[in-house]
């Protein structure tokens, strides 16, 4: 949702104006401030949607009695905007939202505050307070890393399937888009694709019987989803397990994780890096 | 022995099912209890989507109360949805509890919720998806019990073939007493277990019917009599709680993960309805009145709203608006500091006056869409039928209320097909509609009015048990009729219940135990979730019919006669049949009754039957005067609450 506005506020909370800190700066933000969370969604709660997580995060907002800021006008609505939505069944280690708050929160226990009041299975990993300049994560959010598991072909031939797409000028899949059927090229947005079976595969409980594939995913113009790669793969690789492992914002000819760039000051929990993908 | 999860098996399937968040339980409130030697195990099945079955208060009721105590444990299982039912059929996984995700055939007892006849199908679904035999007579020493309650329950025939016991009335208690009858039958090895002398134990129950014990004869294919055999008491009375301020349940509502129907903290703020409209069996078979204390209310408003962060309340019962201290209570909610203004109440039963309307402006200063009034009725006469007396200028003053403070949409309930209808009460929706949508034009340009009108189902335990239910040809005329009527009106736009579903409905309500075949031959012939458009189709009910030897004039059009023997007349809601049958002479005269928590007892039998009196904590009714009772209040009149006491004998 672009367009968050960190200059409204409601009744009783500040709405004197921009935060007055330093880009980047932690201190002396005595109006509205834009928190960014990165959270992670395995599990059984896997299996619910987009907008179910929506409405999981405004519950455990309001029972957390953050000062969180309201949208004025005739629906007002709470001022949390979520990233890219994940495919429903598809597990991440990194999803991310955007709230704004009318204060500056005590934000070093603010991953175990939320994660206690979030169904099992989403938890807030780490927190971090965004400079006044930082974008909408649907705007800067360009790609995004992928740990799939797929049934139905040998690694060896999933491995060779992969190189051709890999080599192939174009992939086109059938898409069905507001009722209609088109083609898409899917592999403009393949930026990275590799078979890999020695992974660490999340929440997979030890099951065996699977390839595991990393995927770097473009997310403009048009995001590809992993079931749509893998149909580019070819018509009996069935997806078993899907993992979001990182979202990536590029500027200037580097890649950040979102809670890395625009101005994130104060920050607590993991950066990541540990798990970057190479 | 801890039964082994499904979970494994069930994980691959939920990759190519709609809605897989239907399945996966893990709702905030939920319990995930330990199966273990001692423990009576309850699995609480809802015979619908887990969106339409996860907000039931009734269930969520029994689930808190039986796992609170140590010797038993209760999980919930929802009707998985086709595409769902399909691939679990196809990979062998039976029906299974959304908590440990256990097969159903692992509990001790499968107890169904009953909330419409039309789920009837489903329940016969989830039984055999369970691996249980459909009928009750073929289901072995290990096999679960298999019971249910719910208002359906009422009239248990339809499905006597296939339940083994049912509850009627209030769970609260009688949850408790079928769990010590179980208690010693639950702890023997499952294939010596003795199905028999515990289904005749628990015929001895208050509110407990058995319906293997019960005979029912026919004479020239009518029904003359069913005779209790074994011990089993004559007639079954249901069950009612005294005093809601013991039961404060739920505590803990269940958050669910996944959007459901309802999606809203829930307080039930009183149980019972003396308005006395005589299509409603809810009304009739819920009496007597008995409000919640409101500081009781209060506190469970505020845990709850703290405890699941929902930010809407609902104040449910069968008309809110007549709670004692409503329009403080709403007041109270809203204002709470602590809230900021943003939650907000709903009255899901708003009663059709201005200063009904007045409350609600208050409470739901933010989306103020649409709202919603029943006269059910299009004219005066057909008004006074039913029993439902809100004037005219009850309906504009509270029409005209809605539009001037907000509100754009105003939308009105109707049913058709009521006794003594004539076309003239039915072009009077239309005229209503026109006249109300008028109303609304001098508010806003885009005001407009919603009729909605349903085909009336006579209902057992009502006055109008009796009635002739109209043909599907019949209320389809009414319909175009209707339709004619409203052509042309500006902002008045008619929805209408399908007639065919209603024919159905019909079968269901008022069968007897023959039409027990009927709805195992829709389920077989694949006729389940039968209350979604799609998946209905009258044709299958009438093949079922005519399969049976029965036919929809019999079972359905039908008007029963003075001292006819009904299904249902061996389980009783309290109600004197004589009351019944003269409150439906009085109907067909056009003769009104008042509501009695007001007025003097008129001696419908649930308060001296039951030996439970209304609760009701102002002595004064709510103001605003008539609507809906048609009782002269002008002068405020005092009446004592406390009615009636004690038992008739």
């Amino acid at each position: 949702m672009p367009g968050t506005d960190a200059r409204t506020g409601t009744e009783g909370g500040s709405s004197s104006g921009h935060p007055t800190g330093p880009p980047g700066g932690v201190e002396a933000t005595d109006g509205p401030v834009r928190v960014r969370i990165r959270y992670a969604k395995v599990g059984k709660v896997r299996f619910t949607g987009h907008r179910d997580v929506v409405r999981m995060w405004e519950r455990a907002f309001r029972r957390s009695g953050l000062p969180v800021a309201w949208s004025e006008g005739f629906s007002p609505h709470p001022l949390i905007s979520f990233g890219l939505a994940l495919p429903t069944g598809a597990e991440s280690r990194a999803e991310y939202l955007d709230v704004v708050l009318r204060d500056t929160p005590h934000v070093d226990d603010l991953p175990e505050r939320l994660s206690e009041l979030l169904p099992a299975g989403v938890d807030a990993h780490a927190v971090g307070i965004l400079g006044k300049e930082a974008g909408s994560l649907q705007q800067e959010v360009s790609s995004c890393s992928w740990k799939l598991e797929v049934l139905g072909l040998a690694a060896g031939e999933l491995a060779s399937r992969v190189e051709r797409l890999l080599a192939a000028p174009s992939v086109l899949v059938e898409r069905e888009r507001k009722g209609r059927v088109v083609h898409d090229d899917l592999r403009p947005a393949v930026l990275s694709l590799a078979t890999s079976v020695a992974v660490d595969a999340p929440g997979a409980g030890g099951r065996t019987g699977g390839v595991w594939i990393a995927a770097e995913l473009a997310t403009r113009p048009r995001g590809v989803r992993p079931r749509e790669l893998l149909g580019g793969l070819g018509p009996e690789v069935a997806l078993s397990r899907a993992c979001r492992m990182h979202q990536w914002i590029e500027r200037d000819g580097a890649r950040w994780e979102p809670l890395e760039h625009g101005g994130a000051g104060t920050r607590v929990g993991a950066t990541h890096a540990e798990e970057r993908a190479s | 022995m801890e039964p082994e999860s499904l979970w494994p098996r069930i994980e691959p399937l939920l990759l190519d099912v709609q809605k897989p968040a239907r399945y996966i339980g893990g709702e905030e409130g939920a319990c995930t209890p330990v199966h273990r030697p001692g423990t009576v195990s309850w699995l609480l099945c809802y015979p619908d989507t887990y969106e339409v079955g996860l907000p039931n208060q009734g269930l969520q009721i029994l689930y808190e109360i039986l796992n609170e105590r140590p010797d038993a444990l209760a999980e919930r299982a929802y009707a998985p949805w086709v595409d769902m039912e399909q691939a679990m059929r196809a990979a062998g996984v039976p029906l299974f509890s959304v908590e440990n995700h256990l097969p159903a055939a692992a509990f001790d007892v499968l107890a169904f919720n009953l909330s419409a006849e039309l789920v009837y199908t489903n329940v016969l679904n989830m039984v055999d998806l369970a691996g249980i035999p459909v009928r009750a007579d073929r289901r072995a020493a290990s096999d679960p019990l298999v019971v249910a309650g719910g208002h359906c329950a009422f009239n248990p025939e339809p499905l006597a073939d296939f339940v083994d016991a049912f509850v009627l009335g209030d769970g609260e208690e009688a949850v408790g007493e079928v769990t010590d009858v179980l208690a010693t039958w639950s702890a023997a090895p499952t294939q010596g277990r003795d199905r028999a002398t515990v289904l005749r134990r628990l015929a001895q129950v208050p509110g407990v019917y058995v319906p293997s014990l019960y005979v029912p004869r026919y004479e020239g294919g009518r029904l003359v009599s069913v005779e209790a055999t074994d011990g089993a008491p004559a007639t079954v009375e249901k069950r009612a709680v005294a005093d809601l301020a013991d039961w404060p349940y739920p505590r803990n509502q269940l958050v669910p993960l996944t959007e459901v129907v309802h999606d809203r903290l829930n307080v039930e703020v009183f149980r019972g309805c003396t308005r006395g409209c005589r299509f409603c069996q809810a009304g009739m078979i819920t009496r007597p009145v008995r409000e919640r204390p409101v500081e009781q209310v209060r506190s469970m408003v505020e845990a709850g709203l703290e405890r699941t962060g929902y930010e809407e309340v609902a104040l449910t019962s069968l008309s809110t608006a007549d709670f004692s201290g409503i329009e403080q209570l709403v007041r109270d909610v809203i204002g709470t500091p602590r809230h900021e203004g943003r939650v907000s109440v709903s009255l899901p039963s708003l009663r059709v006056d201005a200063f009904t309307v007045g409350t609600a402006a208050e409470i739901q200063r933010v989306r103020r869409t649409g709202l919603t009034f029943a006269p059910e009725g299009g004219t005066w006469r057909m008004r006074r039928v039913i029993n439902k007396l809100i004037s005219e200028e009850d309906l504009y003053s509270a029409v005209d209320a809605a539009f001037s403070q907000g509100w754009r949409r105003v939308k009105l309930y109707f049913l058709i097909g009521l006794p003594t209808e004539r076309d003239e009460d039915v072009v009077g929706i239309a005229e209503l509609g026109t006249r109300c949508a008028e109303i609304g034009r001098r508010h806003h340009r885009g005001a407009t009015v919603v009729a909605s009108v349903g085909g009336f189902v006579p209902k057992p335990h009502t006055p109008f048990q009796w009635a002739s239910q109209d043909t599907v040809a019949e209320l389809q005329r009414k319909v175009d009729l209707l339709r004619r009527a409203a052509k042309g009106a500006r902002g008045l736009t008619i929805r209408w219940h399908d007639p065919e579903a209603t024919a159905a409905e019909g079968i269901a309500s008022r069968g007897d135990r023959r039409v027990g075949a009927v709805i195992e031959r829709v389920w077989r012939a694949g006729g389940t979730f039968q209350e979604w458009t799609e998946r209905f189709d009258l044709v299958r009910w009438t093949d079922a019919l005519a399969a049976e030897g029965l036919t929809l004039d019999e079972v359905v059009h039908r008007e029963r006669q003075a001292g006819e023997c009904l299904p249902w007349s061996h389980v009783s809601a309290g109600l004197h049949s004589d009351f019944l049958w003269q409150d439906w002479q009085e109907a067909l005269a056009g003769g009104a009754v008042e509501d009695c928590r007001w007025t003097p007892c008129y001696d419908c039998g649930a308060c001296t039957g039951l030996g439970v009196e209304h609760v009701v904590a102002s002595p004064e009714p709510p103001a605003g005067g008539s609507q809906g009772t048609g009782q002269d209040l002008a002068n405020g009149g005092r009446v004592p609450v406390r009615l009636v006491t004690g038992a008739r004998d």
